[in-house]
């Protein structure tokens, strides 16, 4: 379980966050929803100490983060597998390569063993013979795969990822999501998802919360998310064609 | 300004600080010594060949007097090549060719989230990335400086006998007559100076990115530009300490 407490981070005189709080909880995908340029993936790295807020407490399981001394920072850091929006996998590195680099720095796996999890991750996520291609030769699709592979390679106890559909097909959206909640639960760890795709909160949206202007304006879940009571989140819920229809469909 | 030397500082800092074990590096400078060394030398070699004769051909030119040895013009080549061109043009060069890629490949791993991703690994990104690059530089660029001293004397050595300047044995003579090792010295610990400030001014640079694959450009331009400085200065200052009496 991570708990944030009143984040709050601005740059220079824009404010981007205030005083979010809330709690992610364990074994059920945490949708991070709203609109482009509402504090979403500034909030993640914050929790993940990519950047550094300005104020505010976030706890992994009840171990203070921000104000952690480096070596707690960094055994914290070693139970945390991150999915990035370009997928971030290494360049100069292939698939197996990449998939393999946590456990290189961060373990004295033997190589059988690395090569037998790496390919046991691979499959994991769908992707079978692929492994000395590079970045450049695979799909966009594909990259997301290879990213959340590494990601849980190391078996993590917390998942966050950045905008898992972003310029993906409507199809391999799909299965990217079920792959998060598929993992979510098997491994019954912590996920956050940073996402503005209905498709995917209506998927998998266990527990949602709403970002407005850096505000948190709602929490809750899929069932509830259409019937809040909130302007700003109808608006960005109905926005969407298909949900606009849903509901004259439900009025009719 | 000031805030970017203290920036600076606190990068190199976190070079050493929670490092990885030894294994993961030493691979990594292996690499990064093939990069920066193997993929220098044959522009080292070459840029030094003709500095060399173009050092024998323009000493000869300026020396008038009949009354002056030829093999001082062998001298004025060895003596130019040590302490100057070898160390320092060979520095400049250095910075555009291994600095600049040194900045662009550390800016794109930035903008591209490569660098974040290690991060949140628990992997001192600094000290993974560019600790091996200081340290191959440092292994490295003496070896090259002491290449382009050896291509240096030997172009001059062609230009000179090839075109009647100066005799073979004259030339030789040159080089051997009045010998200081001082200088082959202070030409190393100059060589070590240049390779630490090009590898950790563009790592710096390059680490420090902002922005997309135009700041990425900017990057690289300014490593190129604020290493070139860093050295020229510390150039001066080498020679004021150890060679002024």
């Amino acid at each position: 379980m991570i708990a944030i407490e009143h984040i709050s981070k601005s740059f220079a005189d824009k404010v981007v966050l205030s005083d979010v709080s809330g709690v992610f909880e364990k074994g059920k995908p945490n949708l991070l929803i709203g609109a482009s340029g509402t504090g979403k993936s500034v909030l993640l790295k914050c929790i993940v100490g990519l950047i550094h807020p300005d104020s505010g407490t976030a706890s992994y399981d009840g171990r203070e983060f921000f104000s952690a001394d480096r070596d707690t920072v960094v055994a914290i850091r070693r139970e945390i597998g991150m999915l990035f929006q370009g997928g971030a996998l290494f360049d100069s590195k292939n698939v197996e390569q990449n998939v393999m680099f946590p456990l290189n720095v961060l373990t004295e796996m033997p190589y059988p063993e690395k090569i037998e999890r790496v390919n046991f991750c691979l499959k994991r996520v769908g992707l079978e013979n692929v492994n000395k291609k590079m970045p450049s030769e695979i799909s966009g699709g594909m990259k997301k795969r290879v990213g959340i592979a590494r990601a849980i390679v190391n078996t993590p106890n917390y998942l966050f990822c950045d905008e898992p559909n972003s310029g993906l097909d409507p199809q391999t959206s799909i299965l990217i999501d079920e792959l998060i909640l598929d993992l979510t639960e098997d491994l019954d760890i912590t996920t956050i998802v940073v996402t503005h795709d209905m498709n995917s909160v209506m998927g998998i949206g266990e527990k949602i919360m709403f970002l407005y202007k850096g505000l948190k304006r709602w929490d809750g879940n899929k069932n509830d998310i259409t019937h809040s009571g909130v302007k700003e989140l109808d608006d960005f819920v109905f926005a969407n064609k298909v949900m606009k229809d849903l509901r004259k469909a439900e009025k009719l | 300004m000031i805030t970017e030397f203290g920036r600076y500082f606190l990068f190199l800092g976190q070079l050493l600080v929670n490092r990885e074990r030894f294994k993961t590096y030493y691979k990594l400078i292996l690499d990064e010594c093939v990069t920066v060394g193997i993929g220098s030398l044959f522009l080292v070699a070459l840029v030094s060949t003709f500095m060399g004769a173009v050092t024998t051909v323009q000493t000869a030119f300026n020396m008038v007097s009949d009354f002056i040895p030829k093999y001082v013009i062998s001298q004025v080549v060895r003596e130019m090549i040590v302490l100057e061109l070898a160390p320092t043009i060979i520095a400049i060069i250095y910075a555009g060719k291994v600095g600049s890629a040194m900045a662009s490949g550390l800016g794109t791993m930035r903008i591209t989230e490569q660098i974040d991703a290690l991060e949140v690994m628990g992997i001192n990104s600094i000290s993974y990335l560019v600790l091996p690059k200081i340290i191959a530089s440092l292994l490295m660029y003496p070896l090259l400086v002491i290449v382009a001293g050896v291509c240096g004397m030997l172009g001059g050595y062609l230009a000179g006998t090839l075109t009647g300047i100066i005799t073979p044995d004259d030339y030789i003579y040159g080089l051997r007559s009045s010998y200081n090792p001082f200088t082959v010295t202070f030409a190393l610990i100059k060589s070590f100076v240049f390779a630490f400030l090009v590898s950790s001014i563009s790592s710096y640079k390059g680490y420090n990115t902002q922005g997309g694959a135009l700041e990425v450009g900017i990057s690289s331009t300014q490593a190129v530009t604020s290493s070139v400085i860093a050295l020229l200065i510390a150039d001066y200052l080498l020679a004021q300490l150890l060679l002024s009496k």
